[in-house]
């Protein structure tokens, strides 16, 4: 009586709305919300320091990695007397057209200062091309760290920017802290609502694991100088020292130890 | 003179309906008119109250809300969906045929619509009253028409309907409809075979096409359902579902592996018409189940002969009896998962034609037993044993063939 048993079951839901087999799981969306997952991946912002300097450089890694090329960077060199980045040069022009953008966050990767990091605004439909291409001036956060609303953006469901930030940084880009190369952690960005680097919530064998121990293909591939420990951002980064010469070689274990653990981190 | 035999003739091939009978005038003519109007206008609402049903219910068995934006319970979508199609862009594809490619939406739609024709609405079968009411002073009957031909009419229309799905697969001059509607066809002409000797039994024992006739012989609950003795009902909504291509006989539009079937070049109001025929099929389908073997509007009308008795109590009825069968389309389409194609064939050609003929000879042995006063029991065993012997040569010969085809490996098969 197989067939019949699913009738029973689907008749059960029907009349049973209002039992606890028939609760309804939907979420009413514009009024209500649900929270959003912690590694969510929305519109882009481009930070600043502090200070107001801003961070990007316009060294164009982001343009380069995107998969989309939805990414158009011209970098100028500052001003000296009035710089709008420390160090020299600063992005000048930056565009990110959101009709191309798959939102996979190698441009945070890629960015060697932090400059560009993902919130999680996902409320931007815009009903003409021009609205999709954001540029500079959009990106930007202000003063306070705070990203602009759009006129065209729905944050009805507010902004924290404890919440809203992304917070989701690969220890392997180039201004993560040494020790926790290779391994996912954590970071504050937006100026504010700074968390500390955490641990992953992966196991992880042996504890801590020193600079340069293990290396992850991301490193390899987005960040050739990458382990840098705690670069100054604001130096340029062709200045970066090498950190291991085993970083170089793209796609290779330097010992058999280093195998398993990858597998450990991956394999599930 | 010959105008006048033939005006009979006309009369008598269109319609037992009393209304036509006599002279035909301007009343007669205006009657006609409101019957067809009022057909056409609560058919659209019907299959507008119909989309919004099915989503709502089977929303309710999947913990879901369903529509609840566009009016009150989300009345209004199925209008908003309506009013979105319209305003889309109507594309055809540049290797589609122009003018089967538009033919082919009509050739759909049409045969939905001119089905329904057939179908009582309501009427009293009670008191004598043989579902006849006056309009206007003119007597008539609760149905757009009440053809001779009667029920022929409907296996007509449903393989009209097949042309409508054929050619539009074949006109958009693309592989995936084409497949879609080569699969229709095959699945949709398979099934009429059963849908027609399930019918078949219930020829026999309303003894007429007229669907009048037919509901009139099953009031007072004599209805068809337990005259022939439900397997033709059970054979029929099978084979009526998979003739309306709804789940689990959908694969017509398996979007897994078809995109979205016969249908796939279509937009805008071309696409809404498909889907609008997908819907009027249903609730056509369903008021013909309900016609054929659960009385139509016939039922307990208290003995009242004014308005309420005549228009209200057996609308009602059949109000009630459409809404089970709509119900259980909606439950089978939230219950069962979509067959495959070979499944679908085997089920049809192997399993539902055999038995709904089977069942058809059986219920003709017992009438001709009856007419001829033989022993009822010695027919009915004599007359079993004939289909059982029958069945199982049916059997052996599907075993055999499926032994000899196993024998024989295909290129790139293991052994």
């Amino acid at each position: 009586m197989g067939y019949l048993n699913g009738f029973g079951v689907v008749i059960k839901k029907w009349i049973g709305v209002k039992s606890a087999t028939g609760a309804r799981i939907t979420t009413q969306y514009p009024e209500e919300t649900r929270p959003k997952p912690e590694r969510f991946h929305g519109r882009h912002v481009l930070n600043r320091y502090e200070d107001g300097m801003e961070k990007c450089i316009g060294c164009e890694l982001c343009a380069g990695v995107c998969p989309a090329k939805c990414i158009y960077v011209r970098g100028q060199d500052n001003d000296p007397e009035n710089p709008t980045s420390p160090g020299e040069r600063f992005g000048f022009v930056y565009e990110i057209n959101y009709l191309r953008c798959i939102h996979c966050d190698l441009c945070v990767e890629a960015c060697p200062t932090e400059a560009i990091t993902e919130t999680k605004l996902f409320e931007f439909a815009f009903t003409n091309r021009a609205d999709a291409i954001y540029t500079k001036d959009e990106l930007l956060v202000d003063d306070s760290g705070h990203p602009q609303q759009l006129p065209w953006e729905n944050w009805s469901g507010g902004f924290d920017p404890a919440q809203d930030s992304s917070g989701w940084m690969r220890a392997t880009a180039p201004s993560g802290d040494a020790d926790f190369v290779g391994i996912v952690a954590w970071a504050g960005e937006l100026g504010y609502g700074v968390r500390d680097p955490q641990r992953a919530s992966i196991e992880v064998e042996s504890g801590p694991v020193p600079a340069g121990a293990h290396h992850d293909d991301a490193a390899q591939d987005h960040g050739e100088h990458g382990d840098a420990d705690h670069a100054d951002p604001t130096e340029p980064e062709s200045t970066e020292p090498e950190s291991t010469p085993a970083t170089k070689t793209p796609g290779h274990f330097d010992s058999a130890a280093d195998l398993p653990e990858k597998k450990r981190r991956f394999g599930k | 003179m010959t105008s006048t035999l033939q005006s009979h003739v006309i009369a008598g091939m269109l319609a037992n309906d009393p209304l036509l009978s006599g002279e035909v005038g301007l009343t007669t003519l205006l009657v006609v008119l409101i019957k067809v109007v009022v057909a056409f206008v609560g058919l659209l609402l019907s299959v507008i109250l119909m989309v919004w049903f099915e989503r709502k219910v089977i929303a309710d068995m999947q913990n879901r809300f369903g529509p609840n934006r566009a009016g009150p319970f989300g009345l209004f979508q199925t209008i908003a969906d309506g009013m979105k199609l319209i305003f889309k862009e109507d594309l055809m594809p540049a290797r589609a045929d122009p003018f089967v490619f538009k033919l082919a939406p009509f050739l759909s739609l049409i045969p939905a619509f001119l089905t329904f024709a057939i179908v009582p609405i309501a009427g009293s079968f009670n008191d004598g009253l043989d579902g006849v009411v006056t309009i206007l002073g003119q007597q008539t009957f609760m149905q757009v028409a009440d053809p001779q031909i009667g029920i022929l009419l409907f296996l007509a229309m449903s393989s009209l309907a097949v042309y409508g799905i054929m050619l539009a697969g074949w006109a958009s001059g693309s592989k995936y409809p084409l497949l879609g509607s080569v699969r229709a066809t095959a699945q949709m002409v398979s099934y009429e075979a059963a849908l027609g000797l399930a019918l078949a039994s219930v020829l026999l024992i309303a003894g007429s096409l007229s669907t009048n006739a037919i509901v009139n012989g099953q009031a007072g609950f004599r209805w068809n359902v337990w005259m022939t003795g439900l397997v033709p009902f059970v054979i029929f909504t099978i084979a009526a579902t998979a003739e309306l291509n709804r789940p689990p006989f959908d694969l017509v539009e398996a979007e897994q592996e078809l995109v979205g079937g016969f249908h796939t070049e279509y937009s805008s109001f071309r696409f809404a018409m498909f889907f609008l025929a997908e819907f009027l099929n249903t609730v056509t389908m369903s008021a013909i189940i309900v016609t054929l073997f659960f009385g139509g509007p016939s039922g307990p009308t208290f003995g009242l002969t004014n308005w309420v008795g005549v228009y209200i109590l057996p609308f009602f009825w059949f109000f009630l009896k459409l809404l089970v069968f709509l119900s259980m389309f909606v439950l089978f389409r939230a219950t069962l998962p979509r067959f495959r194609y070979d499944q679908v064939m085997d089920l049809g050609w192997k399993l539902l034609i055999p038995a709904s003929l089977g069942w058809f000879l059986l219920l003709v042995a017992v009438r001709v037993g009856s007419d001829q006063g033989w022993n009822l029991v010695a027919t009915v065993l004599a007359a079993v044993a004939g289909l059982l012997a029958g069945a199982f040569l049916l059997i052996l010969s599907i075993r055999a063939s499926a032994s000899k085809r196993a024998a024989v490996s295909l290129p790139g098969e293991g052994t």
